[in-house]
């Protein structure tokens, strides 16, 4: 039974250093989707249900979309005002 | 600086931290092996003191209570902050910027499901949220349950319904009066001569819905507060979007 | 247990903190930066985790258990489970800076930061 929660330590180490490594930011957000729900799994192991259930909300959920939110009100911004968003480009 | 010698130093920086770190870490306790009394204690008083069989929100909106409250505000801060951001003053002159991509149709399965999934998530919400005492749950997964069941509504495209309620003047105020009324529940402990978010509600039987005092309470007014607080920051970002206006420079 | 296991959660927590600040240091995009500040931030529940789990303890939740069970710390999931909530709401915070600076100057980058006025 321990190994198994150390597996799920290990999927979780490698998974946060696959987010922070991922450059493009869209995919990103899918990395840091699957990383939410990696750790809920873990937090479950852990027997911490109350925990768990607010990361899968959260960190499944709510965070990723944060991130969707600004990026697609960045594109918004940059395909409605061409005068402002004259800089180059690093998307 | 250049970016290769901030990486350099960086590195040379971080493995130092991380071998002094796994050094640290090999004297800890180990795994498994958790020595500290206060959780022993609590796992043991809490169904006898507070009539709750979920020790974790009993500690959350009862004996740590003072320190959720601090939590909340951070929320009510952070909420505030990105509403001065990103939302617009009413008297700012705005034009109309050309709709996004309006001719693409949604799949009628997506239109089917939405509406009965949206249902059922605010059934489970509301679930979530009013057992927080009894099983995991509480105001802080309902708040977040709750938003985005509303989102739903959004993914369905019916962007004028969903741009009536978070918009509506009522998710602010019960954002406000969601953080209000925890520090008034703790002052009305004061007015009885208890100290701050003592639990003065009748505890009530284990295991029944009304049971916890203060506990219920407290959750309710933590998931309306969460609630509200997500629906404001989503509809900061999604308002020009939604609105297809955008300030004039 | 082997002693290696015995620390696990522990090295887990500051491998992923060194992540976070990996990312941090060489981000080139204001939205990456944030999110490997939350990353940073998750190592906090992994060591908050590791420090309250006890082998063979049981969720700390009574509805079918005796109150005498051996049971895991329930104090650290308290910790832990407003502080996921809020760090959504401060990421939010953080990212709607982020749209600001490129609303104001164009430019994602962290290193055009610095010629940011006013």
């Amino acid at each position: 039974m321990i190994w198994f929660g150390a597996i799920l330590l290990l999927l979780v180490a490698i998974s946060g250093f696959a987010v922070v490594c991922t450059r493009d930011v869209t995919s990103q957000v899918i990395a840091l989707s699957f990383y939410g729900l990696l750790m809920a799994l873990t937090f479950f192991f852990f027997q911490a249900p109350d925990v768990a259930l607010s990361q899968i909300t959260v960190g499944a959920v709510a965070l990723p979309l944060m991130v969707m939110l600004a990026i697609s009100r960045m594109k918004f911004r940059k395909a409605h005002m061409p005068d402002s968003s004259s800089g180059e480009e690093h998307d | 600086m250049t970016e290769r010698l901030r990486a350099r130093i960086f590195f040379v920086a971080g493995f130092i931290f991380l071998a002094l770190y796994f050094c640290a870490a090999l004297n800890l306790p180990p795994w498994g092996d958790y020595r500290g009394p206060y959780g022993d204690f609590i796992s043991r008083m809490v169904v006898y003191q507070r009539h709750a069989t979920d020790a974790v929100n009993a500690i959350n909106y009862d004996y740590r209570g003072f320190d959720t409250l601090g939590e909340e505000f951070i929320l009510f801060t952070a909420v505030l902050g990105v509403m001065m951001l990103l939302r617009r003053r009413a008297d700012t002159a705005t034009r109309e910027a050309n709709k996004i991509k309006e001719t693409r149709k949604l799949s009628i399965s997506v239109q089917v499901v939405n509406f009965p999934v949206f249902f059922v998530t605010v059934v489970f919400g509301f679930y979530i949220g009013l057992h927080g005492q009894l099983t995991p749950g509480g105001g802080f997964q309902a708040g977040v349950i709750l938003a985005s069941a509303l989102l739903l509504v959004y993914i369905c495209e019916n962007t004028e319904a969903f741009q009536r309620i978070t918009s509506h003047r009522a998710v602010e105020v019960s954002e406000a009066l969601g953080a209000a009324s925890y520090a008034l529940i703790g002052l009305a402990a004061l007015c009885l001569g208890v100290p701050f978010l003592t639990n003065i509600l009748p505890l009530g039987t284990t295991g029944d819905v009304f049971s916890g005092g203060n506990i219920a309470l407290i959750s309710a007014c933590v998931g309306v507060e969460v609630t509200a607080a997500f629906l404001l920051v989503i509809y900061s970002y999604l308002e020009e979007i939604v609105t297809g206006e955008v300030p004039e420079e | 247990m082997p002693h290696v296991l015995a620390s696990l959660p522990y090295f887990v927590a500051g491998w992923l903190f060194f992540c976070g600040l990996y990312g941090l240091t060489t981000s080139r995009h204001l939205v990456h930066a944030v999110i490997s500040l939350a990353v940073l931030q998750s190592s906090t529940y992994m060591l908050l985790l590791g420090i309250g789990y006890r082998t063979g303890g049981t969720a700390p939740v009574f509805v079918d258990i005796s109150p005498g069970r051996l049971t895991v710390d329930p104090v650290v999931q308290a910790l832990m489970l407003t502080d996921i909530v809020v760090e959504a709401v401060v990421v939010a915070l953080l990212l709607a800076m982020v749209v600001k600076a490129y609303e104001k100057s164009g430019s994602v980058s962290p290193s055009d930061l610095r010629t940011l006025r006013g």
